[in-house]
C-alpha cells in the first residue's frame, strides 16, 4: 500500500512558515500529522534532521517546495512539545520519533495481553516483538527501546513489572 | 616616498586619467610602505595612489618628478614591481605621509597583476609629456616650478586650510546644483499663470467650444494648480495653517482617490499635492501634519498608517472589510496571486496591493508561499 499524501502535500504554502499565529497553528499541525503519519507508514523510529530535510517528506519534487531547515526545526519542537520526538543529542541533529507514545504502544499491548488471557504470564521482550504469536500485531517488530519505554509505562500504571534476565529483559504483566 | 603629497584624489580640469590598477602596494626604495594595498592611477600630470579602503588616504606625485623607471620581474613569491628613480624633493612640496627618505626611488609592487600595460602607458606618458602642453588650472607644484606665492602650511594648520578649502568648494557646488530649481520655479510661476489665463479663457468662449473639452480642460488645469492654495503665508504656521490646509486637502483628495480605488500612497499624495500648488510647495512635514487633522475634523478622507510603516490616505467610505474582501475575492479567482499581479489587476501601486494582501493575510484570509519565485499568496485552506 503507498502512502498516501494529504492535500496540503500540493499546497504550495504548506512549505512556508505562515506568519499568521492561526494560520501557522494549523499548519504545524498538519505536518505534525504528516510527519508521524508518514514515519508509521515507514516504519521509522529514529530521523537524521539533515536527512529528513531531503527525505520526500519535506520535499516536494512536484511542486518543487521544500521545508527549509528553521521551519523543520519548528515542526519538530512541536512534535517534542506533544510528546511525539526526543532529541538524541544536543545540538538536535537525530531524534526518535514515537508515533504512537510510550503509553498508547503499552495499552494496544495490554488489550492483546487481557484479550489472550495471558495476564500473570511472563515473556522475554524478544518474544513480545518477534515471537510467533504477536505476528500480525502492530506492535510486532518494534523497536526494542520504544518496547522498553511502553512497558515501563505500563510498569508506572502497575499494570507490568520489567526486570532482567541472563540474556536480555523480560516483563510480567498482571 | 617622500616626493608624494596627500591629495584629494580628484583630477584637475585639465589632467585626465589614463590607467587605473588595483593591487599595488608601495616600496619606499626597498621598504615596504607603512601604507596598505591600493589602487594606482597613472593620469596626464600625476601619478596617484590611493587606498583600497579609505579613500581619503590618497597620494600623488607629479610625473614630472620622475627621472626614469624600470620593470622587475616576479619571481618566486614576489610580485613584478616597477622602479620609479625621482628627482630630489622640491623645496615647496606639500605635506606627504614621508617627511623624508633615504631612498631616491620608489617602487610600485602590482599583486593582481597589470603591470605590463601600466609601465606602458606610463612609457607612453612620459615620452608625450603632456603635463608640460596642457597645463593643469592650478599648476602642481614640480622639481623646477618656482616658489609660488602663496605660503603653504604644513601640520594642522595645512589641514585646516584643507578642510575649508573643501568646503568652499562644496559650497560653490550646492548654490550651482540649486541655481536650475531657482530656474524651474519662475517657470513654474509663467506656467501656472499661463493655466490662469486659459481657465478666464475659457469662461469667456463659454459656448464655442463644446462641454465635453470644457471639462477635459478643466481638468487638465485641475491637475496643473489650485487657484489660491493654503500657504503659511496667508494663514500663518502651526495648528491653525494645517487646519485649513487639511480642509483643502480633503477637499482636492477626493476625486483622485475615488479614481485610484479609494487609497493613495502618501508619497503620492504628496506629489499630487505639490503638482497642483505650483509656486506654494507643500513640505512633506506640513502635509503629515495636515493628514493627521483628517479626524478631528471629520473630513471624508483618513490617513492610516500600515504595520509596515506605509502611510496612505484613503477614503473614509473606504472599509477594510471591503478591502479585505475584495483581496480574497481576487485571489480565489486567479487561484494565486503575487503583489504584483494584484497590483496589474486593481492598477495600483505595488506597495498598496501589497498592503492588502498582507492585511488580509494578517486577518487570516489569505497564506503565503515564499519560494525562490517570490513571494505569492494563496486563499487560506489550512482553515
Amino acid at each position: 500500500m503507498s502512502f498516501e499524501w494529504p492535500w496540503q502535500y500540493n499546497f504550495p504554502p504548506f512549505f512556508t512558515l505562515q506568519p499568521n499565529v492561526d494560520t501557522r497553528q494549523k499548519q504545524l499541525a498538519a505536518w505534525c500529522s504528516l510527519a508521524l503519519s508518514y514515519c508509521r507508514h515507514h516504519k521509522l523510529y529514529t530521523l537524521d534532521v539533515l536527512e529528513a530535510q531531503e527525505s520526500p517528506v519535506f520535499n516536494n519534487k512536484k511542486i518543487e517546495r521544500k521545508l527549509s531547515m528553521e521551519a523543520i526545526q519548528v515542526v519538530f519542537e512541536e512534535l517534542r512539545k506533544k510528546g511525539n520526538l526526543e532529541w538524541l543529542d544536543k545540538n538536535k541533529s537525530r531524534c526518535l520519533v514515537m508515533w504512537r507514545r510510550p503509553e498508547e504502544w503499552g495499552k494496544l499491548i495490554y488489550q492483546w495481553i487481557s484479550k489472550n488471557g495471558m495476564v500473570n504470564s511472563v515473556f522475554t521482550l524478544y518474544e513480545l516483538i518477534n515471537g510467533d504469536d504477536t505476528e500480525g500485531e502492530e506492535f510486532h517488530g518494534l523497536e526494542e527501546w520504544m518496547l522498553l519505554r511502553s512497558l515501563q509505562a505500563l510498569q508506572t500504571e502497575g499494570k507490568a513489572e520489567v526486570f532482567s534476565m541472563d540474556d536480555g529483559k523480560g516483563v510480567k504483566f498482571f | 616616498m617622500d616626493r608624494f603629497s596627500w591629495s584629494s584624489g580628484l583630477l584637475e580640469i585639465n589632467e585626465t586619467l589614463v590607467i587605473q590598477q588595483r593591487g599595488v602596494r608601495l616600496y619606499d626604495g626597498d621598504d615596504k610602505a607603512k601604507l596598505d594595498v591600493g589602487a594606482a592611477l597613472l593620469s596626464t600630470h600625476r601619478l596617484i595612489w590611493r587606498d583600497v579602503k579609505n579613500h581619503e588616504c590618497c597620494l600623488a606625485m607629479p610625473l614630472s618628478q620622475i627621472i626614469y623607471f624600470e620593470e622587475q620581474a616576479a619571481g618566486i613569491g614576489k610580485s613584478a614591481k616597477i622602479i620609479i628613480y625621482l628627482h630630489p624633493t622640491p623645496a615647496n612640496k606639500e605635506p606627504g605621509p614621508y617627511q623624508h627618505s633615504k631612498y631616491s626611488y620608489i617602487k610600485l609592487s602590482f599583486k593582481e597583476h597589470g603591470q605590463i600595460e601600466f609601465y606602458r602607458r606610463l612609457t607612453e606618458e612620459m615620452t608625450q609629456k603632456r603635463w608640460e602642453s596642457t597645463p593643469v588650472s592650478q599648476p602642481i607644484p614640480t622639481g623646477s616650478a618656482t616658489q609660488t606665492g602663496k605660503t603653504r602650511a604644513v601640520g594642522i594648520v595645512g589641514i585646516e586650510r584643507k578642510i575649508e578649502e573643501r568646503r568652499k568648494e562644496t559650497d560653490k557646488n550646492i548654490s550651482e546644483a540649486f541655481e536650475d530649481l531657482s530656474k524651474l520655479m519662475v517657470k513654474a510661476k509663467e506656467m501656472v499663470e499661463l493655466s490662469r489665463s486659459i481657465a478666464n479663457k475659457i469662461k469667456d468662449k463659454q459656448g464655442d467650444i463644446t462641454e465635453d473639452e470644457t471639462i477635459r480642460f478643466k481638468s487638465y488645469l485641475l491637475s496643473m494648480g489650485i487657484a489660491n492654495p493654503v500657504t503659511r503665508e496667508t494663514h500663518g504656521s502651526g495648528t491653525h495653517y494645517h487646519l485649513q490646509l487639511a480642509k483643502q486637502l480633503g477637499d482636492m483628495l477626493q476625486a483622485p482617490l475615488e479614481e485610484r480605488g479609494g487609497m493613495m500612497a502618501l508619497t503620492e499624495v504628496y506629489c499630487l499635492v505639490n503638482r497642483a500648488r505650483g509656486m506654494e510647495l507643500l513640505s512633506p512635514e506640513d502635509l503629515l501634519n495636515a493628514c493627521k487633522m483628517f479626524e478631528s475634523l471629520k473630513l471624508p478622507v483618513r490617513m492610516r498608517v500600515f504595520d509596515s510603516g506605509v502611510m496612505v490616505v484613503q477614503l473614509q467610505s473606504h472599509s477594510e472589510e471591503e478591502m479585505i474582501a475584495s483581496a480574497l475575492d481576487s485571489v480565489t479567482d486567479k487561484g494565486s496571486l503575487t503583489a504584483e499581479e494584484f497590483a496589474k489587476l486593481l492598477g495600483l501601486s505595488v506597495l498598496l496591493s501589497k498592503e492588502r494582501l498582507l492585511l488580509a493575510e494578517k486577518m487570516g484570509h489569505l497564506c503565503r508561499d515564499d519560494s525562490v519565485e517570490g513571494l505569492r499568496f494563496y486563499p487560506n485552506l489550512f482553515e
